[in-house]
C-alpha cells in the first residue's frame, strides 16, 4: 500500500476526520478532529491492511498565543509495510485527550510525559501522575512561558541561613 | 486462618544492579513479585527544555549525554534529523565515517551491558575482559576527537574533520581482535550452567507483548520480531552493507543475551566492510548555510571569514518545518521529532528514549518472577538512565 492509499482509506471510513494533510521530507502528517480521534486509533491499529502495530512515541509542542494552544503528535509504525505515519490533533488549555493505552501499552509513559511537561491530561489512563518531575511541583516545563532558570540560579546566598543575600 | 498480606519493597534509587538512578517499589508475596512501580526521573536535566536554547550545531554535545554508553549513535540520531530538516545529503565518505563511529558505540554499549549484566549476576570475571576491549574503542574516540568516551564527533552537515591513518589502523586491529575476545566472553557465559540457569525462561514476553509495549531493538528481537531500523528504513548508506539481523526465539533473558552476543558480530562486519571500502571526497556537504569553510580559506577570502563568523555566532540556517527520523541505537529505536521555526534554534526537540519504553514494559515482564530475577531482567533489557530522564 502507498501512501495515499493509507490517507484514501482513512478518509473512507471516517469522513470528515481528516482536516489537513501534508507530506514534508517523505513523511505523511495528517491532521484529525478530535471527535473521531479514538475511533480512528483503533481502526489504524485493527485494520487488517494498515495494521499500524508499534506506536513510537507521543510528542506534544505549545505553540502559545496560537490556538489551538497545543499539538499532539503520535508516531506509528507499521512493521508488516515498515511504514510510518504521523497523527496530529490540535488540542485546546484545559482540554482532555482520549487516552489510547488500551490500544497500545506503548502509550501509557508518553501519555504521562505530556501531562507532566505540558500539562495536557487524558482521560481513561489508567495511572496518570508526573513521571519526570517530582510529584508537588508546580507547573509544566515545556510550556513555553516556563522560565528557563529559575529566580535563584546563580544568585548568592548566605551559607548559613541558606538565604539569598 | 492467617490473612494473606504482601510486602513492599524499595528497591534503589541507588541500588548498583539498576543502572543509574532507577527506583522500583516492588510489591511481594513471599518472594515472588505482585506489582512494580517504577519510578524515575532522578537524573532529569532538561535536555529537551535546553535545546530550545541553543543553536543546532550546540545540541550535539547535549545528545551526548542522552545514552552515554553509547555517545556516537546519538549523535548520529541527532544529525540526521536536522540534515532532514534542512533537506541536505551528506557524503559519502562521511557517512561511511558516521557507520564506523555508530558500530563501534554500538560494541561499546553492547560491552558494558555484558559486563554489567554478568557483574550484577555474580559473574565478576566477564566485566575485566569487555572493559579491557572497551578500552580499544576509547583510543579510537581519542585519536578522532581527543574524547574517549563522548566524542561529539559527528556534525550537522557531516563531521568534524577527516580521518587520521592512525584511526584507520587501530580500526583494523579492533576488527581483527574482536572476534577473538568474542570467543572468550561465549566460553565464560553461553554454556555456563549457572548462567542458563538464571536467564532461561525468565522474563518471557510474547513478540505480540513486546510490539504493543512498544519495545525495540535487541529486546524486540529476542521475542523473534525481526524488526531493525537499519533494515526497515535505511539510512546513513546501510543499505551498502551485508549484514545480518540476529532474532531469538522464546523471548527471555537468555535469548536477549543471544541476540546482542550475535550483534557484535554484525556490526564488526559492517565496520570491516566500511573501512575496506571507504569512499574519497569530501566530509562535509558543501553548503555555505550548513558548513564551516576551511581554514586555509578564511585566511585568504573575506567572504569565507564572514560566513564563518556567521555560523559560528548564528548557527546554521534551518528552515521552518516539523520532521521525525530515527536510527537503531544501541538499546532500540532511537527517534528525534524535531519543530524549526526558521530561525537557529529549534522551536521544539522530542527525544523518542528506546529505553524510556522498554522501563515502562518492566511491570510486565516482572510480575510473577522471584526477587533474584529483578537483576537480570533489567540486565536484559539494557537501561541507562542518562536517555530514559534526559
Amino acid at each position: 500500500m502507498e501512501n495515499a492509499e493509507v490517507l484514501d482509506r482513512i478518509k473512507k471510513n471516517f469522513p470528515g476526520a481528516v482536516v489537513e494533510e501534508s507530506r514534508f521530507r517523505g513523511e505523511s502528517w495528517i491532521t484529525v478532529t478530535k471527535n473521531h480521534f479514538l475511533e480512528l486509533m483503533k481502526f489504524l491499529h485493527d485494520d487488517d491492511l494498515l495494521r499500524f502495530d508499534l506506536l513510537l512515541d507521543i510528542a506534544g509542542t505549545d505553540y502559545t498565543p496560537g490556538s489551538p494552544r497545543f499539538e499532539l503528535v503520535y508516531i506509528l509504525f507499521s512493521m508488516e509495510d515498515s511504514r510510518r505515519i504521523i497523527i496530529k490533533l490540535k488540542v485546546n488549555e484545559g482540554e482532555d485527550i482520549p487516552s489510547v493505552t488500551h490500544i497500545w501499552k506503548a502509550a501509557d509513559w508518553p501519555e504521562r510525559e505530556v501531562f507532566d511537561l505540558l500539562g495536557i491530561s487524558f482521560s481513561g489512563h489508567p495511572d496518570l501522575r508526573r513521571i519526570l518531575t517530582w510529584d508537588n511541583f508546580e507547573g509544566h516545563p515545556l510550556r513555553k512561558d516556563y522560565p528557563l532558570l529559575g529566580k535563584d540560579f546563580d544568585e548568592k546566598f548566605d551559607p548559613d541561613t541558606i538565604e539569598i543575600v | 486462618m492467617a490473612e494473606a498480606k504482601t510486602m513492599t519493597l524499595n528497591m534503589g534509587p541507588h541500588h548498583p544492579a539498576t543502572h543509574g538512578v532507577l527506583r522500583l517499589v516492588l510489591e511481594l508475596d513471599g518472594e515472588t513479585i505482585v506489582k512494580v512501580t517504577p519510578h524515575i526521573g532522578q537524573l532529569h536535566r532538561g535536555i529537551e527544555k535546553i535545546a530550545e536554547s541553543m543553536n543546532y550545531q550546540q545540541i550535539i554535545p547535549l545528545t551526548d549525554r542522552l545514552d552515554y554508553t553509547a555517545a556516537s549513535l546519538n549523535n548520529l540520531g541527532y544529525c540526521m534529523t536536522v540534515e532532514k530538516l534542512l533537506g541536505i545529503d551528506v557524503p559519502r565518505r562521511a557517512q561511511y565515517v558516521r557507520v564506523i563511529m555508530g558500530e563501534l558505540a554500538r560494541i561499546m554499549g553492547h560491552h558494558l551491558w555484558l559486563g554489567s549484566h554478568a557483574l550484577d549476576m555474580g559473574a565478576m570475571t566477564v566485566v575485566f575482559y569487555t572493559f579491557r576491549d572497551r578500552e580499544m574503542i576509547m583510543n579510537v574516540n581519542e585519536e578522532l576527537s581527543g574524547y574517549r568516551l563522548t566524542p561529539s564527533f559527528l556534525r550537522v552537515g557531516g563531521i568534524a574533520r577527516d580521518i587520521t591513518p592512525d584511526f584507520v589502523k587501530y580500526v583494523r586491529e579492533f576488527v581483527k581482535w574482536l572476534p577473538k575476545a568474542l570467543d572468550g566472553y561465549h566460553t565464560l557465559l553461553t554454556d555456563n550452567i549457572i548462567w542458563r540457569k538464571r536467564t532461561m525462561g525468565v522474563g518471557t514476553v510474547s513478540a505480540r507483548d513486546a510490539v504493543n509495549y512498544g519495545m525495540t531493538g535487541p529486546s524486540l528481537r529476542g521475542s523473534g520480531v525481526a524488526y531493525d531500523v537499519r533494515k526497515a528504513l535505511p539510512y546513513s548508506s546501510y543499505d551498502d552493507f551485508d549484514f545480518q539481523v540476529p532474532v531469538g526465539e522464546n523471548g527471555d533473558v537468555y535469548d536477549r543475551y543471544l541476540v546482542r552476543m550475535e550483534e557484535f558480530k554484525q556490526s564488526i562486519r559492517i565496520i570491516d566492510q566500511a573501512i575496506e571500502n571507504l569512499p574519497d571526497g569530501p566530509v562535509k556537504v558543501d553548503n555555505p548555510l550548513v558548513s564551516n569553510p576551511e581554514t586555509d580559506e578564511v585566511m585568504q577570502d573575506i567572504s569565507a571569514l564572514i560566513r564563518r563568523f556567521k555560523i559560528q555566532c548564528e548557527g546554521p540556517a534551518v528552515p521552518e518545518g516539523e520532521v521525525y527520523h530515527s536510527i537503531e541505537g544501541s538499546k532500540g529505536e532511537l527517534g528525534f521529532y524535531l519543530v524549526g521555526d526558521g530561525t537557529s534554534k529549534p522551536y521544539r526537540m522530542k527525544i523518542r528514549s528506546p529505553c524510556f519504553i522498554l522501563t515502562s514494559a518492566l511491570p510486565k515482564l516482572l510480575v510473577g518472577h522471584m526477587i533474584a530475577d529483578v537483576i537480570s531482567i533489567i540486565g536484559s533489557i539494557d537501561i541507562v538512565l542518562g536517555e530514559i530522564d534526559r
